[in-house]
């Protein structure tokens, strides 16, 4: 069987804490070469949604399907082709860049380890500071390193919860950049963030939640705010 | 199949190890307070170079259950820390595996306090320690595995939790009783005047049970406990 899939379905998904309702009858699909943004104030559900798209968290109710297959199904399978940056990146500060990446790359299984984090560091424009300790690095230094972490395995959901957080404009533009490219190379990307004048023009859809819930959805991420804010509303 | 799983948990276990060469924050911390905990027991209670007799495997185990526990608790502090044992989750291997890299890593971090702990006990309490080392090794070994494997569930369990501090060690020790029990009785039949070698072998069998209960279902429960 195929491991990989083409799209991304999200089927009548509720999740619960106690009586507590942060998600509840979510649905979308997404396809390979969309980039999704989840848009919503604090407490929106959007880290939620990722964490069960990530298979972390496991739904109340409804399913995930990859493809033709939910988490349960494809378990470790499925896991190897979703690659995830979360805001707090992931990463260990007391190993160095390389380190780092060379210990996810063998989690992964991949085979040249060594030039796979050479190629990774050299993406991340780190080919000279690959070998510092990530303590040392700064926060947009440190953001790079962990998304070509996530990106290492080369997945075919990648899933992002607040990526342009604390990066100065250089940074962002590269992130930008290198979304897009996997975005041609058919990647399905999710992306949970406030910063709307970022996704401007990157998504292919907007989905707004709000309370756990999805408000509206936008096929035009051009001119968001205003439409974010009527969502919202 | 098995292969994965041992090669996960070897990767798991050097990446531990690595990082705790780099900071000896677990090690130094809990070599200290092991050695505290001892120096204060012979404090109070070695009087004129004499400790009264069978207390030297009961303070021998209470320094290795509290330093253990700081040990699990510090060991996944650190993958709290960047939110690092969800990206360990996230990897496509038997995440029991990643429960038995980090079972591996604080294990070989108890053997080298224990390696400091157990002539200071000698020393302090004129226990002798080198009369039956093979023995007294297994019962070290067999008891520090079952204690350091329910630790090691509950300390990834408690990683998100608030007060898990508290928590920690609330689950951990009435579960680890058995554990404790056998390891103080096993060590007191070795250390006593009149060493029984029956007895202590006894309790190395029934170490040898709970460990086998202890991990078995620690691995089993793993996956499910981390997925919330």
């Amino acid at each position: 069987m195929n491991n990989d899939f083409e799209t991304l379905s999200v089927v009548d998904l509720a999740r619960y804490y106690g009586r507590r309702k942060a998600l509840a009858q979510v649905n979308f699909t997404c396809r390979a070469g969309e980039i999704i943004g989840l848009l919503g104030p604090n407490g929106a559900g959007k880290s939620t949604l990722l964490n069960i798209l990530a298979t972390l968290i496991s739904p109340s109710r409804g399913r995930v399907e990859y493809g033709a297959r939910t988490a349960a199904e494809g378990g470790a399978e499925v896991r190897g082709r979703i690659g995830m940056l979360g805001h707090d990146l992931f990463l260990y500060p007391e190993l160095t860049a390389r380190e780092n990446l060379v210990f996810f790359a063998r989690l992964y299984g991949l085979t040249d380890v060594e030039a796979a984090a050479q190629a990774s560091l050299a993406r991340a424009g780190l080919a000279d500071r690959g070998d510092d300790l990530v303590a040392g690095f700064s926060r947009g230094m440190r953001q790079r390193v962990a998304l070509e972490r996530a990106l290492l395995h080369e997945p075919r959901l990648v899933l992002l919860d607040e990526p342009f957080t604390g990066l100065d404009q250089a940074s962002t533009a590269a992130l930008v950049e290198r979304l897009r490219e996997r975005q041609q190379a058919g990647c399905i990307l999710v992306i949970a963030t406030h910063d709307l004048d970022v996704a401007d023009g990157l998504l292919s859809r907007a989905i707004y939640l709000k309370n756990g819930r999805i408000v509206g959805s936008d096929d035009d991420s051009r001119g968001l705010s205003e439409r974010y804010r009527l969502a919202i509303q | 199949m098995i292969a994965s799983f041992f090669r996960v948990a070897w990767h798991v276990m050097r990446k531990d190890l690595t990082v705790e060469v780099r900071s000896k924050e677990v090690l130094l911390t809990t070599l200290f307070f092991a050695v505290s905990v001892v120096l204060v027991f012979s404090f109070a209670i070695v009087r004129e170079g004499r400790a009264p007799d069978d207390v030297a495997a009961g303070i021998l185990w209470v320094a290795v259950s509290f330093s253990g526990t700081l040990a699990m608790g510090r060991t996944f502090e650190r993958e709290r820390y960047n939110d690092t044992l969800r990206a360990l989750l996230l990897a496509p291997a038997d995440r029991p595996a990643i429960y038995a890299g980090k079972l591996l890593g604080l294990l070989v971090l108890l053997a080298l306090v224990e390696i400091v702990l157990v002539p200071l006990v000698g020393l302090l309490f004129n226990a002798p320690i080198l009369a039956f080392p093979g023995r007294l090794a297994a019962l070290l070994a067999l008891g520090t595995l079952g204690f350091a494997a329910v630790g090691t569930l509950f300390a990834a369990m408690l990683v998100r939790v608030r007060s898990r501090d508290t928590l920690l060690p609330v689950l951990l020790y009435p579960i680890t009783i058995p554990v404790m029990i056998a390891g103080v009785r096993g060590t007191a039949a070795l250390f006593q005047a009149t060493p029984d070698l029956a007895m202590a072998q006894f309790w190395i069998g029934l170490l040898v049970f709970w460990d086998a209960i202890f991990i078995t279902l620690a691995l089993w429960t793993f996956e499910p406990v981390m997925t919330e």
